[in-house]
């Protein structure tokens, strides 16, 4: 049996107004348990709660029930007077006699009655509390980054210059993603390589940083501060502690015809290869596909000629097995797929072009050196037709689009068409658009310069159809101001396809057991609030996983999630919440219920001994939660048939004994 | 005349994250609601089993409220997506033993909507007094 | 009425037992009387020519037996499963219940089992024998004589409705697998719906006032396979019996449908085995029908590892109050 306290605070006249606070402590001094009651001006004030210890110490007090404001106000509060007077803090209950009873009747009498029955279903509760300690648990000091994009190299600098451990680990051959492939950056114009590869030095040079490239996430394991990662790190067949980089095989190497991803199949490159110029590693890999050495064992030309004897044709896949306290998920974007969209002509005409072919186009370290010509016959395209919302915004075309905005369309847009009226002031230049969209500092201002001093045709209306016509592209579109159909004879169509997750997202989710919309866009812990962290503990976003975001926001966000990464690094022990599931094992039946709606993958199960009858042993199939994931939501309990799943301190007995003290 | 002197019981389920924190707007904002709406306090509506629904209509309550966080702004990311489902089976089973379908209700209420709880909670109360005590569903042996 | 008989069944299972694929059988052991049939485990082939049976009155689902008989078999289990229990079997599989390796499932065609209430009702007391004819049964009683009665007039509740024809789960078959049928299980929910409150109210109170509370139900159910009932549990809360016609029944059956509410397979045992006759299938099935009007169609061990209703959700789902009103003007 509980020893009770029972405390009920005036809060000057907040409560004692509409409360007759001397009628609550007496009529509750009667209920079962209860020792001692009490009532005084200000519980919460230092007086109070040392009113509140004497009475722990002269009446044994081993639980108390607080009658006072809303339990959101000061249950921390009294926990913490509890516990310094020895008694466990989740023995503390509040009945909320202000917010929920003293100020809102205007009735003495009514507020009374409330009140004690307010009271009564705490004590009720409190009868049933059993002390609760938080677990603790290490923090190994060490963050993975998924993904080597600007997000997960800004993300993993930070960390790293906060001075904790970074390991990177980027599914290409080389760190950099999409913004490698960029020309320009808006709205200032700087080129992408001169801001983004000195940061890939950085990261190659930081003491603190391990880039596992050519390397995929195989296995998570674990929980916030103690996940075990096991990293595939696949074959390139060529030693990377030992290439130098010089580049010889990639000029060397037979095999020509492989079409070059880095400049998105536009151009060529050799089966070894080094993605560009500026790649970290700088580090030869040899594509298994197309390799004669590899596929039939004829060729070897990289290895003759290998000064550093670097190429290793015998070389496997190896799994790397390494501890985190956090992860940071960065796997970015890719436009999607043009090929249903048939309308724009895109697999019929060359020329038509995504928007990040034409930014390949258009760098000079692209297929054209930079010099804009029609990927169809070298020739200079004077008329040039930009189609935004290629697959965004699209509600009705769900099988092939997408419905969000996909936000960094309307202002790439605006530069491509900018940069080309620039370097050719002979092209005409015209962009179709739903809306402009430029939320974002000095974006407008980018806009009305294309449109004002570039003397670009913006036109609101999209474009129905392409018909490629001889060395023309016959564009039909609808003027919706002038409200009128126009056709264009363009050189060029550029389509601003839509931006969608990476696809290796969804099985890294899956892995970390992190929550996705169905878009498959990473979900954050809470949209305004908690928006770099997953509702999974230790699990943090950056960039464009998480949504479409423009490079600003993207570092803007890395360094954001860093942040997070590093205070959660910074602890020695993590404490958890006590209020956690518990599996009573001799009652699951393994059923799998609880797991599926656990949020926060907290459960899992195990193959537990059992002495049956007859001394036998019987092997079940047991739920066990892991209380440093568990966030204590209770939806376990409810799946749970047999009632072996519970929650502390909301524990079914508990719920019904206050159900039952206010049926009363 | 009768009608007005019946005080029903009314439980309400309130999840902690935001219809208990919007029960404490309302409160602060002294919008009143009756003294039969009594709150318990849940981490999150889907830790409220059917059980302790039917329990509280067994032991003589007259209605039952589940209060959660809107759709979408769970607390727990799903919880209450998992309430919707649980409570729209047992209302319907309720209902379909011939249980008054009023006096059982599941209500979305945010931290910021201390009105919405108050009107919420009054909407209810008027609703339960006008369908009298629950006889139906109480237990006859836990009368006194 | 069954097209396969018992010879056919103690072959295959002597078979499979000779050649050591299977170290028992479990199906259907004979009682005292025609209709007196029991599940049970044969470990000797003596024992399994002698009173292995199989006929019109197998009804019982022996899916659920095989969580207690795979628990300490060094051997595989024979197993003959009718349609509707490879159902419960693959539900059991879901939720991990027993280990599928240890079982060697046989499909057998069914032909809708005959309810022996039915007959009794018709035939009245004495009955000596029952046989099986093409469409229905002859039954020999000591004081009416021989009554001839048709298939459609003395079959289980649940095979009247029957939803399928179709194994899905087997090692083998005997005979040809059928389909998922067309049925109108749903009709009797609906017409329960489609009545007053007070109408409804007045049927449950009639139906299950007359709850013994015997737990048949429970421990027949194949859903209801807990290690430790809540029922039986003083720690549960619900655990209390009564006596009398009060709320505690309606309790007890709200929470057991509840509980089984997107995993039950409607395979009807409930209502099979109540010596009450109290039609229990209803409240499962009102469950079933809301989830499929609700969440879309779902049947529950079609699919082993499928995601039950109640352990899902979509953003778009219908909020309990419009669940509940949606037949209101």
């Amino acid at each position: 049996m509980q020893r009770i306290g029972v405390f009920v605070c005036w809060c000057g006249s907040n409560i004692a107004a509409t409360v007759d606070v001397e009628a609550v402590s007496q009529a509750l001094a009667k209920e079962p348990g209860v020792v001692h009651s009490a009532n005084y001006q200000y519980m919460c004030s230092q007086a109070g709660q040392d009113l509140i210890r004497a009475a722990i110490k002269e009446h044994k007090l081993t639980g108390i029930v607080v009658c006072s404001c809303s339990p959101r106000m000061h249950e921390m509060t009294f926990r913490k007077t509890a516990e310094s007077a020895g008694i466990n803090p989740y023995m503390v209950e509040i009945a909320n006699i202000r917010e929920q009873c003293s100020w809102i009747h205007k009735d003495i009498l009514t507020g009374t009655e409330k009140a004690i029955v307010l009271g009564r279903t705490a004590i009720a509760k409190v009868n049933l509390n059993a002390p609760l300690t938080a677990g603790e648990s290490p923090v190994t000091k060490r963050a993975l980054v998924i993904g080597g994009g600007i997000a997960g190299i800004q993300t993993a600098l930070d960390i790293a210059d906060a001075g904790f451990e970074v390991d990177i680990v980027e599914k290409n051959p080389t760190i950099g993603g999409k913004m490698a492939q960029l020309d320009k950056t808006f709205p200032t114009l700087d080129c992408a390589a001169c801001i983004l590869t000195p940061k890939m030095v950085d990261v190659a040079q930081h003491e603190k940083i391990r880039i596992f490239s050519y390397s995929e996430v195989a296995a998570v394991k674990g929980f916030v501060g103690n996940f075990d990662v096991t990293i595939k790190k696949k074959a390139r067949y060529v030693r990377e502690d030992v290439c130098t980089g010089c580049g010889l095989c990639t000029e060397k190497c037979p095999v020509k015809k492989v079409p070059n991803e880095f400049n998105l199949g536009m151009d060529t490159r050799r089966a070894i290869y080094i993605p560009f110029a500026q790649a970290v590693p700088k580090v030869a890999t040899i594509d298994a596909d197309y390799c004669n050495m590899l596929k039939n064992g004829k060729c070897g030309v990289c290895s003759k000629v290998c000064t550093a004897k670097a190429i290793d044709y015998e070389q496997k896949d190896t799994l790397i097995e390494e501890k985190y306290g956090a992860i940071v998920v960065a796997t970015g974007f890719n436009p999607i797929s043009m090929e249903k969209f048939d309308e724009y002509a895109y697999s019929q005409s060359k020329d038509v072009v995504t928007s990040l072919e034409f930014e390949r186009i258009m760098n000079a370290a692209g297929p054209t050196q930079g010099k804009l010509v029609r990927p169809s016959d070298g020739k200079h395209p004077h008329t040039l037709v930009f189609v935004q919302c290629v697959g965004s915004r699209c509600a009705n075309c769900a099988e092939k689009g997408k419905e969000y905005c996909s936000k960094i369309c309307c202002m790439y847009t605006a530069k491509h068409a900018m940069l080309t009226r620039d370097k050719y002031p002979d092209t005409d230049v015209y962009v179709f658009y739903i809306d402009v969209r430029t939320p974002g500092k000095n974006f407008d201002e980018f806009y009305r310069r294309a449109a004002e001093e570039y003397g670009v045709h913006y036109v609101k209306g999209m474009v129905g159809k392409v018909m490629p016509e001889g060395d023309k592209l016959m564009v039909r579109a609808s003027d919706l101001i002038a409200n009128k159909q126009i056709n264009i004879a363009a050189d060029m169509v550029i389509l601003a396809a839509a931006i969608e997750p990476d696809k290796s997202a969804r099985s890294i989710a899956t892995m970390l057991t992190a929550s996705m919309d169905t878009n498959d866009f990473f979900t954050e812990a809470h949209p305004k609030l908690r928006p770099v962290e997953s509702p999974t503990a230790g699990i943090f976003l950056s960039g464009a996983c998480q949504g479409p975001k423009d490079i600003p926001e993207t570092v803007a966000q890395a360094g954001a999630a860093a942040a997070k990464v590093i205070g959660l690094l910074a602890k020695d022990k993590l404490k958890g919440n006590p209020c956690v599931a518990s599996s009573n094992e001799l009652m699951c039946n393994g059923c799998s219920s609880c797991e599926r709606v656990c949020p926060y993958g907290a459960i899992s199960y195990v193959d537990k001994e059992f002495r049956g009858p007859n001394r036998t042993v019987l092997v079940r199939r047991v739920a066990q939660v892991n209380p440093a994931v568990c966030q204590g939501c209770g939806a376990c309990t409810v799946a749970c048939p047999s009632g072996a799943m519970d929650l502390k301190g909301f524990a079914t007995k508990q719920i019904m004994a206050e159900v039952d003290a206010i049926c009363k | 005349m009768q009608v007005n002197e019946f005080k029903p019981k009314i439980v309400a389920f309130c999840c902690n994250w935001c219809s208990y924190a919007g029960a404490d707007l309302a409160g602060s904002n002294r919008l009143s609601y009756p003294a039969d709406v009594k709150i318990i306090r849940v981490p999150c509506s889907c830790r409220v089993n059917p059980m302790f629904i039917l329990r509280a209509f067994q032991r003589g309550a007259d209605g039952v409220i589940i209060c959660g966080c809107h759709p979408g702004d769970c607390h727990y990311t799903s919880g209450n997506y998992y309430t919707r489902r649980r409570m729209a089976l047992l209302f319907s089973m309720l209902d379909y033993l011939g249980i008054e379908k009023d006096r059982m209700r599941l209500e979305w209420v945010s931290a910021a909507e201390g009105a919405k709880f108050a009107t919420t909670m009054n909407e209810f109360t008027e609703k339960i007094i006008s369908l009298g005590e629950n006889k139906r569903l109480e237990d006859l042996r836990c009368k006194k | 009425m069954q097209k396969i008989t018992r010879e056919i069944l103690i072959d295959k299972a002597a078979f499979l037992l000779s050649t050591g694929v299977v170290g028992s059988v479990f199906g259907w052991r004979a009682g005292e009387f025609d209709y007196d049939v029991t599940p049970a485990l044969f470990t000797d082939k003596t024992d399994l020519k002698n009173n292995f049976v199989f006929g019109d009155f197998c009804g019982a689902n022996v899916s659920k037996y095989l969580i207690k008989a795979t628990k300490n078999a060094e051997e595989k289990i024979l197993v003959f499963l009718k349609p509707c229990d490879t159902y419960s079997f693959n539900q059991l599989l879901t939720e991990h219940r027993f280990n599928r390796e240890k079982v060697y499932v046989v499909g057998i065609p069914c032909e809708g089992m005959a309810d022996v209430r039915k007959i009794k009702e018709k035939a009245g007391e004495g009955i000596l024998k029952i046989s099986s004819t093409e469409d229905g049964v002859i039954v020999d009683t000591l004081y009416n004589g021989t009554i001839s009665l048709k298939k459609e007039d003395i079959l289980l509740e649940r095979c009247k409705n029957c939803k399928s024809k179709k194994h899905v789960a087997y090692d083998e078959l005997i005979g040809e697998d059928g389909t998922v049928l067309e049925n109108d299980r749903f009709d009797e929910v609906a017409a329960l719906e489609a009545m007053s409150p007070e109408e409804r109210f007045n049927f449950w109170q009639n139906e299950l006032s007359r709850c013994i509370r015997c737990n048949a139900c429970r421990d027949v159910c194949p859903a209801c396979t807990c290690e430790k009932c809540v029922f039986d549990n003083p720690e549960s809360g619900v655990e209390n019996k009564a006596a009398y016609n009060s709320f505690e029944e309606k309790m007890f059956h709200i929470i057991r449908a509840f509980h089984v509410a997107g995993r039950c397979t409607d395979c009807g045992e409930c209502s099979r085995v109540c010596p009450q006759h109290i039609p229990l299938h209803l409240l499962n099935r009102k469950f079933i029908k809301d989830i499929n009007q609700f969440y879309g169609e779902y049947q529950a061990g079609e699919e082993v590892g499928s995601r039950a209703p109640l352990v899902n959700y979509t953003k778009e789902d219908i909020e309990p109050n419009d669940a509940v009103n949606k037949g209101d003007k």
